[in-house]
């Protein structure tokens, strides 16, 4: 079949500012979210400023249990919950959603992981000079972790940008989704070709972005 | 100033208890600068950091400033630990700021305004000899640079106290003797008390007034530097004294210098005025001796001068035993037949 380009260019700029739209708001809610579940486990740590068993052992199983749920799978299991939350099962805020929770869970994973590499003479140092709870997490902890934080939400992002392919199951559109209708299920190689080099477009602009930011902030 | 009261501090570890700390009582006062020598794994970190509360004593008193610190309210503790400065081996400066940046952090906590940081950044920089590295960042420092850094961190709010974590530990032996004279400097100019850590002699004998030697979280010996190193009673001591204090004979050397010496040799201990009357010389003079100087050496400690030395009279001295006599009313002799410990 013949693919009528005066259609085509529209629509992949359009599936591109989906995908786009999809992948920022999942990093910024994510980012949140998962800055606080992340900053929780590492505290709540053993031997940590707020020790606690409990709240630590759930969130880490929480992380264990969905982090290797196939993405498409999470998709359909939640969406009575995506229903919930945003009313309806259907378009790009419903794949939003879904996006959130499983970036949420790993970007906490990513925080506890740089969190853990933090020299603690460097926490020790600061709390000999007086410092409490909360100015050492931000005064210290996550200052001293931003540069392979921000590596790490570069890495998130990149992960996105394939999640979001999956998308176009729950109407989310998405260049994913322009390459899967239009590509594999009607034999287009030339559609699959073109979404291909943009998302791999994308993919190096979003690296360029981290490793540019976090090179500033990266001191050892 | 600092008061340690029957202190211990149990760690569990392996649901084995360890005895870190055990039963210490010392007594740090005011302008001192009070050193705690020991092997590592002695106690003597975790003694240091119960100092501001980084740990809790099990039993046991500690007391700041007539405060008995493991009673106290964590806002109040915080208020405290401003007024005790603390440095470290790794240094432990912030890498995600600048030298400015570090020494303005505790400011900041104590919500100094920005104008008098400025300030006070400015004078402390001065103070250790870097003014021109405040927009560096460590990585970009040597270790005594770091070092440097730590110290005026550690001053900025004006602490009575500043204990150090081996704070020499990681530095080449010329950087140590610079940051060891700054600490000096930082006593006598800004009158802060001092107690620091070290399995180092040398840095007990340049700085300390005091001195204990820790083992096995025990404090076995405590004194006054120079008694300590004149007359020291624990075999752990007199090891860290030989450490610096080149004097003791292996069984090796003995052998080669009885060989080459056929006469007797005497070990003559000087402390404080004796070394500065010719006593050794007067003697002998006096029995119309010779004696031979074959090994030792003399060191100042806290401005007296403390000297060891093996001599060597001939077999054939008449009246030794007399010489020898009068020379032990004034200085300590003993006779050297086997290798000494």
């Amino acid at each position: 079949m013949k693919v009528d380009w005066n259609t085509f260019w529209p629509r992949i700029l359009e599936a591109t500012g989906q995908t786009i739209t999809m992948v920022i708001f999942t990093l910024i809610f994510g980012a949140i979210l998962g800055l606080v579940i992340g900053l929780l486990l590492f505290v709540t740590r053993k031997g940590n400023i707020l020790e606690n068993a409990f709240i630590f052992s759930l969130l880490n199983i929480a992380i264990n249990i969905i982090r290797p749920v196939p993405f498409i799978i999470f998709l359909v299991t939640i969406s009575p919950f995506t229903r919930a939350v945003i009313g309806t099962t259907i378009g790009t805020w419903a794949a939003i959603f879904p996006m959130t929770i499983v970036a949420a869970f790993v970007i906490a994973r990513v925080v506890e992981n740089n969190l853990v590499a933090v020299d603690p003479g460097i926490i020790e140092a600061a709390k000999a000079m007086g410092a409490s709870p909360v100015q050492i997490i931000v005064g210290v902890l996550i200052m001293e972790a931003l540069g392979p934080l921000i590596l790490g939400l570069t890495f998130m992002t990149v992960a996105l940008i394939d999640f979001s392919a999956m998308a176009g199951t729950v109407g989310g559109g998405g260049l994913g989704d322009l390459a899967m209708t239009y590509g594999y299920q009607r034999f287009d190689g030339s559609v699959m070709l073109v979404t291909i080099v943009v998302l791999i477009i994308l993919v190096q602009i979003a690296q360029f972005l981290g490793n540019t930011v976090s090179r500033k902030f990266l001191r050892r | 100033m600092i008061k340690f009261e029957s202190v211990s501090k149990t760690f569990l570890s392996q649901k084995k208890a360890v005895n870190a700390v055990d039963n210490v009582s010392l007594s740090i006062a005011k302008g001192e600068i009070y050193g705690v020598i020991g092997f590592s794994g002695a106690g003597k970190s975790t003694l240091l950091r119960l100092v501001n509360l980084l740990e809790k004593p099990t039993s046991g008193r500690v007391v700041v400033n007539d405060r008995d610190v493991t009673s106290i309210p964590s806002r109040e503790l915080r208020q405290l630990r401003r007024r005790i400065g603390m440095i470290f081996q790794t240094f432990n400066l912030f890498n995600s700021r600048t030298v400015y940046g570090n020494i303005a952090y505790p400011l900041k906590l104590a919500r100094i305004p920005k104008d008098q940081i400025k300030a006070r950044v400015a004078e402390l920089l001065s103070f250790v000899g870097l003014e021109d590295k405040a927009d560096q960042y460590p990585e970009q420092l040597s270790g005594g640079q770091k070092q440097r850094v730590g110290i005026a961190r550690a001053l900025a709010t004006s602490p009575d106290i500043l204990i150090c974590d081996e704070a020499t530990s990681a530095l080449d032996p010329e950087t140590t003797g610079e940051i060891l004279k700054l600490l000096k400097r930082v006593n006598e100019e800004y009158k802060i008390t001092i107690l620091l850590i070290t399995h180092e002699m040398h840095v007990i004998r340049s700085i300390c007034d005091r001195v204990a030697v820790m083992e096995n979280g025990r404090v076995i010996e405590e004194g006054q530097v120079f008694d300590i190193f004149a007359n020291p009673q624990k075999q752990t001591t007199r090891n860290f004294i030989s450490s610096v204090q080149n004097d003791k004979l292996s069984p090796k050397l003995l052998e080669t210098l009885k060989k080459s010496h056929k006469g007797r040799l005497y070990r003559i201990v000087f402390r404080g005025g004796a070394t500065s009357e010719p006593i050794l010389s007067q003697t002998a003079r006096k029995y119309n001796a010779d004696f031979n100087i074959i090994y030792g050496s003399i060191n100042e400690l806290q401005g007296q001068l403390f000297g060891s030395l093996i001599v060597e009279f001939p077999e054939r001295t008449p009246q030794l035993e007399p010489l020898i006599h009068e020379l032990s009313q004034n200085v300590e002799v003993r006779e050297v037949i086997d290798h000494e410990s």
